[in-house]
């Protein structure tokens, strides 16, 4: 694959990539994809990489990651790749279709863009632009434009490829979806991944969304995603993050729903250098619910980022919001939970919560839950808390014979356990239970494959408090 | 088997415990008894080894070996066991694992391999069905939203589970109802062994008419000021500890 170097300044770089190769790179985009980009490009030239002025920034600092040099995979690998070769989730019974991208790009066998029963569309992104231009035009960058966010602007000027899913109405997709996002690249990567689900009316879906590095080399992921829900559907969805501590990963998600839709997400991240989630949720239809959930574990120097946006449009609308972490060593985190109500919103139910456990002085938690509210008649509410393991707990458990550091892993566990067991895919809940276990104990690296699966030879999990259902 | 002499202890610096001596021989029951603030739940803490607890002189031997020596968790698998007033909940973990990984860790102890899965079921099944509970109850996280009757039943089916030697119940029956109580009293009869010894720690006189106490001591400012037959419980409840001020 062809890549281009840049020097130092990375906007800059952009920049003159942007204008310089431009007909060769996105010459063939359709006229609506062209102005998005065209537009796009300007808006990031204006507002240009986060800094830590911008309040929703202030928490997670990039000009490490910025300072980078790096390359760009602008161009799709030459061959197809035989996904398998690369690639094996060994979730034990997790049956699921699986969609790939490696350094972006999406990686397929034999079709780009397969039709399924019922006519359920996955596959490229950069293949259902010139092939459902009428899907495209009606849903790509129509939620995420408005965000005044630099790095989606950016995402979008110079976005070529990713998922694209489409489920018609009244559809129940029966396998999960998995959406695999690979980095193999023996240079310094910078990725602008893109991906767009469209889920009709009265359908349903499981999306599991992983993110995983081969290499050690640094990343640089700037991830956008933009998924509509249609009226009384349902999405299930979860990302899995295990990332390796060269590695920043901005995975930014605009959710659009109709009236009577349910959202459920969840975010588990284990391992990375920066991780920022960000969950934009457009409640634009009565009767619709978002369930917000994340739980992150991190050590050593790393960092987790979480943003949720909701935003009340309409009335009888529910949102909830749950966020736990445990943060160790020199670990940093960021929770900013935001609730807006808009003034016809009545009858909006809203809760956020986010609960932290700093193991160490060292470790930080910047939290921050915040409503803003202009219904007069509604239920909201927030709360955060920072502590440290419960000594009452501690002292209940040693004194049934288990050892101090037992314990500690046990109240960890079980602190953890609650947005865990939010998990509704049984195979998923139960692997991602023992990940939890596993890295508690110190005994999870990041992956050198799917986060499902563990490079080394996969050992059943030895605990030696054994938690394992009897 | 417990033996605890001229014992001081200290939270924060401040003296709670001011000398107190205690024999218990295996197969007996002892209850103690007093008002609130002279000691009764720091003298258990002491003995399961709570931190923050400082024991500021005296000893206590178990078994001939002395407490102050082993940590908190090395003190039960020796075989004491603490049913809290207050037992804590643990949201995520359920009975059946909690109970599991203590008994597994405890037998590592003694250098014994893991309870195979049947036993340790079928002891189970023995103990709900004495205890009178639920079926489900041992599926749900440890003590999370449990009644307080439940809380008290949990705590006794955890040392019928765990087999103690010797048992130190810390106002097992505050909060519970008439039935709550006289099920947690059959279970610790049940559970009385020639090899094995209970403290009662009670408030009340109400308990030790289900559980019947071989010796009473009542417990004043720091002080074991009384010892006596389980009779000494009922003149207590007649006349009150302002009696026992009197006496001193």
């Amino acid at each position: 694959m062809e890549n281009i170097q840049i020097e130092t300044d990375l906007k800059s770089s952009l920049e003159s990539l942007y204008t310089e190769r431009n007909i060769s790179l996105f010459g063939s985009d359709s006229s609506y994809v062209a102005g998005l980009r065209k537009k796009a490009f300007d808006k990031f030239r204006k507002l240009g990489f986060p800094h830590a002025r911008l309040e929703k920034w202030r928490g997670t600092d990039l000009s490490k990651t910025l300072a980078t040099e790096f390359e760009f995979a602008m161009n799709a690998p030459a061959a197809e790749i035989d996904i398998e070769s690369i690639f094996r989730c060994e979730v034990p019974h997790f049956e699921t279709f699986l969609v790939a991208q490696l350094n972006g790009w999406y990686v397929f066998k034999h079709n780009p863009l397969t039709t399924l029963s019922n006519g359920i569309i996955v596959g490229s992104l950069a293949v259902a632009f010139k092939k459902y231009p009428e899907l495209i035009s009606r849903h790509y960058g129509k939620f995420s434009e408005n965000a005044g966010e630099g790095l989606t602007a950016l995402n979008t000027a110079f976005a070529q490829d990713g998922i694209f899913i489409y489920v018609p109405d009244n559809v129940t997709v029966p396998d999960t979806i998995q959406m695999v996002n690979i980095v193999d690249s023996d240079r310094n990567l910078m990725l602008q991944t893109r991906n767009l689900v469209i889920l009709g009316n009265n359908s349903h879906l499981r999306l599991v969304q992983c993110d995983d590095s081969i290499n050690h080399k640094i990343t640089f992921i700037n991830s956008v995603s933009e998924i509509y829900i249609g009226r009384d559907s349902t999405l299930d969805h979860y990302k899995l993050q295990n990332k390796d501590e060269n590695s920043t990963l901005i995975n930014t998600i605009y959710f659009h729903q109709e009236s009577g839709s349910t959202l459920s997400s969840n975010s588990i991240s284990l391992n990375g250098g920066i991780i920022r989630n960000s969950s934009v949720v457009e409640l634009s239809g009565e009767n619709s619910t978002a369930n917000i959930y994340g739980v992150y574990l991190m050590d050593k120097d790393q960092h987790v980022d979480s943003q949720v946006f909701i935003d009340h449009q309409v009335p009888r609308c529910q949102s909830s919001e749950l966020f736990k972490g445990i943060l160790d060593d020199h670990a940093s985190g960021v929770f900013n939970g935001h609730v807006i109500v808009r003034r016809d919103a009545q009858q909006t139910n809203a809760s956020q919560t986010n609960k932290n456990i700093l193991l160490t002085d060292k470790a930080t938690i910047d939290t921050r839950p915040f409503l803003e509210i202009y219904a007069d008649d509604v239920k909201c509410s927030h709360g955060a808390t920072v502590g440290q393991l419960d000594n009452d707990a501690m002292f209940y458990i040693r004194s049934r014979g288990i050892s101090e550091s037992n314990a500690r892993i046990l109240l960890m566990y079980a602190f953890a356990a609650e947005v865990v067991n939010k998990i509704e895919i049984p195979e998923l809940r139960q692997r991602i239970d023992d990940m939890v276990k596993k890295r508690l104990r110190g005994e999870l690296s990041y992956c050198d494959q799917c986060v499902l699966h563990c490079s080394s030879e996969e050992k059943k999990v030895s605990f030696k408090i054994d938690l394992s259902k009897i | 088997m417990l033996s605890i002499k001229n014992l001081s202890a200290a939270i924060n610096g401040k003296e709670i415990l001011k000398g107190v001596n205690l024999e218990v021989k295996a197969g007996e029951v002892h209850a103690i008894m007093g008002p609130n603030g002279t000691g009764k739940s720091t003298l258990a803490y002491v003995i399961a080894g709570r931190q923050g607890y400082e024991v500021t002189g005296g000893e206590i031997l178990f078994n001939g070996r002395n407490l102050a020596e082993l940590s908190t968790e090395e003190r039960a698998c020796e075989g004491i066991f603490l049913g809290f007033q207050y037992p804590v909940e643990i949201p995520g973990v359920s009975i059946t694992n909690f109970l599991r990984t203590a008994i597994n860790e405890q037998r590592k102890y003694r250098g014994l391999d893991p309870i195979p899965a049947k036993e340790f079921l079928k002891s189970m099944e023995e103990k709900k069905k004495m205890l009178e509970l639920q079926d489900k109850l041992a599926n749900r996280s440890v003590n999370e939203g449990f009644s307080g009757g439940e809380k008290k039943k949990n705590e006794i089916f955890q040392m019928a589970m765990l087999e103690p030697k010797l048992s130190i119940l810390d106002e097992t029956d505050s909060g519970l109802d008439i039935d709550a109580l006289r099920i947690v009293a059959t279970g610790v009869n049940k559970l009385r062994r020639q090899d094995n010894a209970t403290i009662v720690i009670t408030h009340y006189q109400r308990l030790l008419e289900y559980i019947v106490p071989d010796v009473v001591h009542v417990l004043f400012d720091g002080h074991i000021v009384k010892s006596g037959g389980k009779e000494l419980a009922l003149k207590l409840e007649e006349k009150g500890y302002e009696w026992i001020k009197g006496q001193m």
